[in-house]
């Protein structure tokens, strides 16, 4: 019956220009029409004057900043002449305090690598793209690897007297065993949100705790023979 | 009636030497203004659209914003550091004395492009964990966070080689501690090693060789990856939002279809 009809159907007569061609506009195959619809700016100049701002906010900082506060500059190189303690540059120091504990393969070369190799293959491995909370599926079997992990690694990093990266793991384990004891109709929102994170926003956020600890700990702990100073001491 | 600095703008992208120039002219058309972004060869790496909601501060923090603008900086500052600097040792700390001293304004210059750098370094992590936090590194967008990784590596390095141009104590005792752990490496440890310094210890090979890649290598790299940074997030869809994504847009439009029908 015409009175049923689902679609419109139009034809381009235009038949010199371009071939004939028959469009028809069901209700069904327009889903990607519906769902353009969200709200859009103009790159010029709206986007390009807020990145503007937003670097000249920058700038005006490190104008003041350098302003204020001098670059370090030490007496002439001298090969002959250790310092003590001989630092890296301080995004260096959470890789130079491992190798305070390991041999420099292993913390030098091995960890490094590791890590960079663990950055690039992160999109690339469905766990992390379907972000399910952890502990919400396969309940019982993911607790036991991830008692079986954390305590293989606490007791690697006691064997190595690694405390500095021993407390940041023991803290993590505490909030992931609080995440695993949380449901998601919880009434605290930070228990909510706990129980949301997938496998992959636990480790990253070990790893940035980690990074930032070692790091810190470095530069700031540290004086003659790497041996432990507290800031206010000085050298 | 007296003319604003807009219509005088206006006026100067209508000249014919700005159009040949920058091809498109004036107006506030929706048409013009993508043609803005697309007729440039810089801008048109960028989408001629964003989405509005991504502009909000929460959504990215700026964090690639800045970091750009810490790289400007960075070459603005450098390019004139490099006019009063010899690399050669011990030349090399005379220099960065004279800059300190003598040079008007070197002191400066040479603050802004170290606290600039140090700036950058932290930006660049920032960015990473806010981009991995925010999940923006979901399909499509993959190559486009190992190109960041990339850049991330490039960034520390050029601090890296940066480090050692003034020829302190601090420089050169730095740079040793961390040009040690290359000797590490398995087998090739100690060719690496060599290679790196252009020789057995830090010398003045070293830093010949740290101011070729710091000046000039590294930053032509970086420059080619953030280009194509740049270009594959408009070929990517634009900044990742999750509830923008197609695949939930869809999901979404179907849910809504078929509650409207369980309506009627």
């Amino acid at each position: 019956m015409a009175d049923s009809k689902d679609f419109t159907a139009g034809v381009d007569s235009n038949a010199k220009k371009s071939p004939r061609r028959i469009v028809f506009i069901t209700r069904r195959t327009s889903a990607q029409v519906k769902a353009d619809t969200e709200d859009q700016i103009q790159t010029f100049p709206e986007v390009l004057f807020r990145a503007a701002i937003a670097i000249q906010v920058l700038a005006t900082a490190l104008v003041w900043i350098a302003l204020l506060f001098n670059a370090p500059l030490e007496g002439l190189a001298d090969p002959s002449h250790t310092p003590n303690p001989a630092k890296a540059p301080w995004y260096f120091l959470g890789l130079q305090e491992m190798l305070h504990y390991f041999p420099p393969v292993v913390a030098g070369v091995l960890v490094p690598g590791l890590v960079v190799m663990a950055l690039i293959v992160i999109p690339y491995f469905k766990v992390n793209i379907e972000a399910e909370g952890l502990f919400l599926k396969d309940r019982q079997r993911r607790l036991r690897i991830f008692y079986l992990v954390a305590t293989s690694l606490s007791v690697f990093l006691l064997f190595f007297k690694v405390y500095v990266a021993l407390i940041p793991t023991l803290i993590m384990a505490g909030v992931m065993l609080l995440a695993a004891q949380s449901s998601p109709q919880s009434s605290s929102a930070f228990r909510r949100y706990l129980v949301a994170r997938p496998l992959s926003y636990w480790v990253m956020t070990w790893f940035l705790f980690e990074l930032v600890v070692l790091t810190a700990i470095g530069t700031f702990f540290r004086g003659p023979g790497w041996s432990w100073v507290w800031p206010w001491q000085g050298s | 009636m007296a003319k604003t600095i807009d219509q005088y703008f206006d006026d100067l992208r209508e000249t014919r030497v700005w159009r040949s120039i920058f091809r498109s002219g004036t107006g506030s058309s929706t048409l013009k203004r993508a043609l803005a972004i697309q007729q440039n060869v810089f801008l048109h790496l960028f989408s001629t659209k964003v989405r509005t909601r991504m502009l909000s501060f929460s959504a990215t923090w700026y964090l690639g914003t800045l970091t750009l603008g810490t790289f400007f900086i960075l070459i603005a500052t450098g390019i004139p550091l490099m006019l009063y600097y010899h690399p050669s040792a011990p030349q090399a700390y005379a220099d960065t004395k004279d800059l300190q001293f003598v040079v008007s304004s070197g002191m400066f210059l040479r603050n802004l492009h170290r606290w600039s750098a140090h700036c950058m370094v932290f930006l660049v992590f920032a960015h990473m964990f806010k981009v991995f936090y925010r999940g923006a590194y979901r399909t499509p967008r993959e190559f486009n966070w190992v190109i960041g990784v990339i850049l991330l590596l490039m960034t520390l390095l050029l601090s890296y080689t940066g480090y050692l141009l003034p020829w302190d104590q601090l420089a050169y005792w730095a740079i040793t501690v961390g040009s040690n752990i290359a000797s590490a490496v398995p087998l090739m440890g100690n060719k690496i090693h060599f290679l790196l310094l252009g020789g057995n210890a830090v010398n003045a090979n070293a830093l010949l060789r740290f101011y070729v890649l710091h000046c000039m290598i590294l930053p032509l790299a970086a420059m080619f990856f953030v280009a194509i940074h740049f270009w594959r997030i408009r070929k990517d869809g634009g900044l990742y939002s999750h509830s923008s994504e197609p695949a939930i847009l869809r999901a979404k439009a179907l849910t809504a279809e078929t509650t409207a029908e369980e309506a009627q």
